[in-house]
């Protein structure tokens, strides 16, 4: 599996960050952040809470704004310029802890919003397109349901598909099965396989070490608002240098 | 199973089992709630004779009642010394209690046609998905259609006022590309201009299918509390909206601007607007301009309601999860986008109670014009009906007739708030 995943990964660069900071206030939350992401490539990060794990992917989408440092997307120079940051939000998918799906629109409606509003794509075809989608994460029989009906793993599913209607370079995962029943972690995690198979580029920031081995092709274990280690999942799971990584992974897997 | 033998292992799942069925009917209800305890039923036997004794105090006088007569001395002869009513006030004095005593008799079918007009014009505002989208149109016309009726004169004001405003909308649309803060700026500089301009070409065409004109101290009666409950509770909620929205916002001059104005209007009495509206302001206007009483009164009233209606929004809009703003934000809405689609009609569902209060408060505070001498329905009962020499005295009924008219249209906005919360349920709870 590693070997072929490997070959998906381009010499292109989807997503840049050099010497990025961040405060909350005068809390340094992240420092000093450099982290080049290749296409088709899939990072996962982890680290304990309050780490900055989340405030860094945030940051790529610009849902943070950092302080310091340089982030590239995609060619584009993130800046404080609006449409600037609307168009790179366009291009990145985000999926989030809470699913933040919208309570007053249908499933469908969840998923042909962005489309037909950001990119003016006619209705008729936004709705085959989100069809497909809802297809593909298995529950297009729910399309005319409102959120509130639907399970938890079934709401991240349809995140997972909103995003993805708008045809994204780049997913974000922020910690999406987290709030999630353990029997409905599973669907969702098989849905996150399925699109990291097909060569999507994603960051996902996750406890969930058993799909950080079998998807992922980097591994970045963040502590205290910097990068400690980074490695291929492999080595760092069985071989980890820092001594903060070993007793991160001796506490999440030792019991 | 003993001490021993702890395993256990399901042979077979429990179907669904109805409920017990239990005791229904009036008597359970009875029992539940009126006669669940001594104290209760102390309480129930008490108010049961409460409400007896009002009926029996209540209904010879309503029952007694003398619908027809031309005085209250005469209707006194009439009952003889009976307890009743004397409800030959309402009747001989309906057309005043409803239009004043100034507006022309023989045009009274004017704001007659309006009001029914305004049930056409706000049906499908009111119940968006039953209605044809097309019917918007008549209440987009509704507005100027409504002034001919009631104030008349030339068709051509209201015909160029409708075209500023389709200007005005016009040049916001085209200059929408630049900026949401220029458009505005630009569409209203644009009406404006045009309003300014047309009155050149209105002066010669006075006569152009003119109604005979009214002048606004000419109206009265509940006709003014319902023109400036319907005007003011339409404006105030657009108003109050963008308050809210500017409260929030992240420039400074705009969030200030709001701040200042909603805390301002809310901290003082509206009566106090009033009399600013009536008096103070024609100190600074230049001497000869003839700025509308009714007008000056509307936008006070509007000014008070949308600070209040702002507050309530803004009520709303914290309620909702910052998950909701990221969540449009990660899609790529930009802010108006985010705003129409996402936030405001989430918001606006929270904040329907608030809203329905605030409306509701607004058409009762309608009545404080009578103090600024306007003759709305309890300025026409306290003057010219209740001075009168024929009708000096009758108070319950006349008073009681004003309460009727305020309940019947403060609890159908009541019911219909309460139908659409229960329309825009999405939750499923």
């Amino acid at each position: 599996m590693a070997a072929e995943t490997q070959m998906q990964i381009s010499d292109e660069i989807a997503i840049e960050i050099t010497k990025m900071n961040k405060w909350y206030g005068a809390f340094h939350v992240l420092r000093d952040i450099d982290l080049t992401v290749y296409r088709g490539e899939r990072i996962v990060v982890a680290g304990p809470s309050g780490s900055g794990k989340s405030t860094l992917i945030r940051c790529i989408n610009a849902l943070e704004e950092h302080q310091k440092g340089k982030i590239v997307v995609d060619g584009t120079v993130l800046s404080s310029d609006i449409k600037n940051i609307d168009t790179i939000r366009s291009e990145v998918g985000m999926v989030f802890q809470h699913f933040n799906l919208f309570p007053h629109l249908t499933i469908l409606e969840n998923c042909t919003l962005a489309p037909i509003w950001v990119r003016k794509t006619p209705k008729r075809e936004a709705e085959e397109t989100a069809m497909h989608f809802l297809e593909k994460v298995k529950i297009p029989e729910q399309a005319d349901k409102y959120p509130g009906q639907l399970s938890g793993g079934q709401q991240q599913r349809v995140a997972i598909a909103r995003s993805l209607c708008m045809r994204p370079r780049i997913m974000l995962f922020d910690e999406p099965t987290s709030a999630l029943d353990p029997e409905m972690i599973k669907e969702v995690l098989d849905t996150m396989v399925a699109l990291a198979e097909e060569g999507m580029t994603m960051i996902c920031v996750t406890h969930e070490m058993g799909f950080a081995r079998q998807v992922a092709n980097r591994v970045i274990f963040m502590d205290q608002g910097q990068i400690v280690e980074q490695n291929e999942p492999e080595e760092f799971f069985n071989n980890p240098k820092s001594e903060r990584t070993k007793l991160f992974l001796s506490q999440i897997l030792g019991h | 199973m003993s001490r021993d033998n702890l395993a256990f292992v399901r042979s077979h799942m429990l179907p669904e089992a109805p409920p017990p069925v239990a005791e229904t009917g009036a008597v359970k209800w009875l029992r539940e709630n009126l006669f669940s305890s001594v104290g209760n039923t102390l309480l129930t036997l008490v108010s049961a004779y409460v409400v007896v004794r009002i009926l029996f105090g209540v209904a010879p006088w309503f029952f007694n009642g003398i619908w027809d007569s031309p005085s209250l001395s005469a209707c006194r002869e009439m009952l003889d010394g009976r307890t009743g009513a004397c409800f030959a006030v309402l009747t001989e004095r309906w057309n005043q209690l409803l239009f004043g005593f100034k507006y022309p008799p023989d045009l009274y079918w004017r704001p007659t046609l309006a009001f029914v007009l305004l049930f056409v014009a706000a049906a499908p505002v009111l119940f968006m998905k039953y209605l044809p989208r097309q019917m918007l149109i008549f209440t987009g016309l509704y507005p100027f259609i409504a002034f001919w009726l009631i104030w008349g004169g030339s068709i051509m004001v209201p015909i160029f006022a409708l075209l500023g405003v389709l200007l005005g909308a016009f040049v916001y649309w085209r200059t929408l590309t630049i900026s949401a803060g220029v458009a505005v700026l630009a569409g209203i500089v644009a009406a404006l201009v045009f309003w300014w301009a047309s009155r050149l070409v209105t002066a010669p065409l006075g006569d152009v299918l003119a109604l005979q004109p009214v002048v606004s101290r000419d109206l009265g009666g509940f006709m003014v509390n319902m023109l400036l409950g319907v005007v003011c509770v339409s404006l105030s909620l657009p108003f109050g909206i963008m308050l809210a929205l500017g409260r929030q916002s992240r420039m400074p001059i705009i969030k200030w601007i709001c701040v200042v104005f909603i805390e301002f209007i809310r901290g003082v009495p509206l009566i106090t607007l009033l009399f600013v509206a009536n008096v103070v302001l024609a100190y600074f206007l230049p001497p000869g301009t003839t700025f509308d009483l009714i007008l000056r009164v509307i936008i006070m009233i509007t000014m008070f309601s949308s600070a209040y209606i702002a507050e309530v929004i803004r009520g709303g809009l914290a309620a909702l999860p910052r998950g909701q703003y990221e969540a449009a934000d990660s899609l790529g809405l930009d802010y108006a986008q985010s705003m129409q689609l996402i936030i405001l009609p989430q918001a606006l569902k929270i904040s329907i109670p608030g809203i329905v209060n605030v409306a509701v408060g607004l058409f009762k505070d309608t009545t404080l014009v009578s103090i600024i001498s306007m003759f709305d329905i309890v300025g026409m009962i306290r003057g010219p009906i209740l001075a009168s020499t024929e009708w000096n005295g009758v108070y319950w009924e006349l008073f009681g007739f004003a309460c009727l008219l305020f309940f019947i249209v403060c609890y159908g906005i009541s019911q219909y708030s309460q139908w659409l919360e229960r329309e825009l349920r999405t939750d499923h709870r």
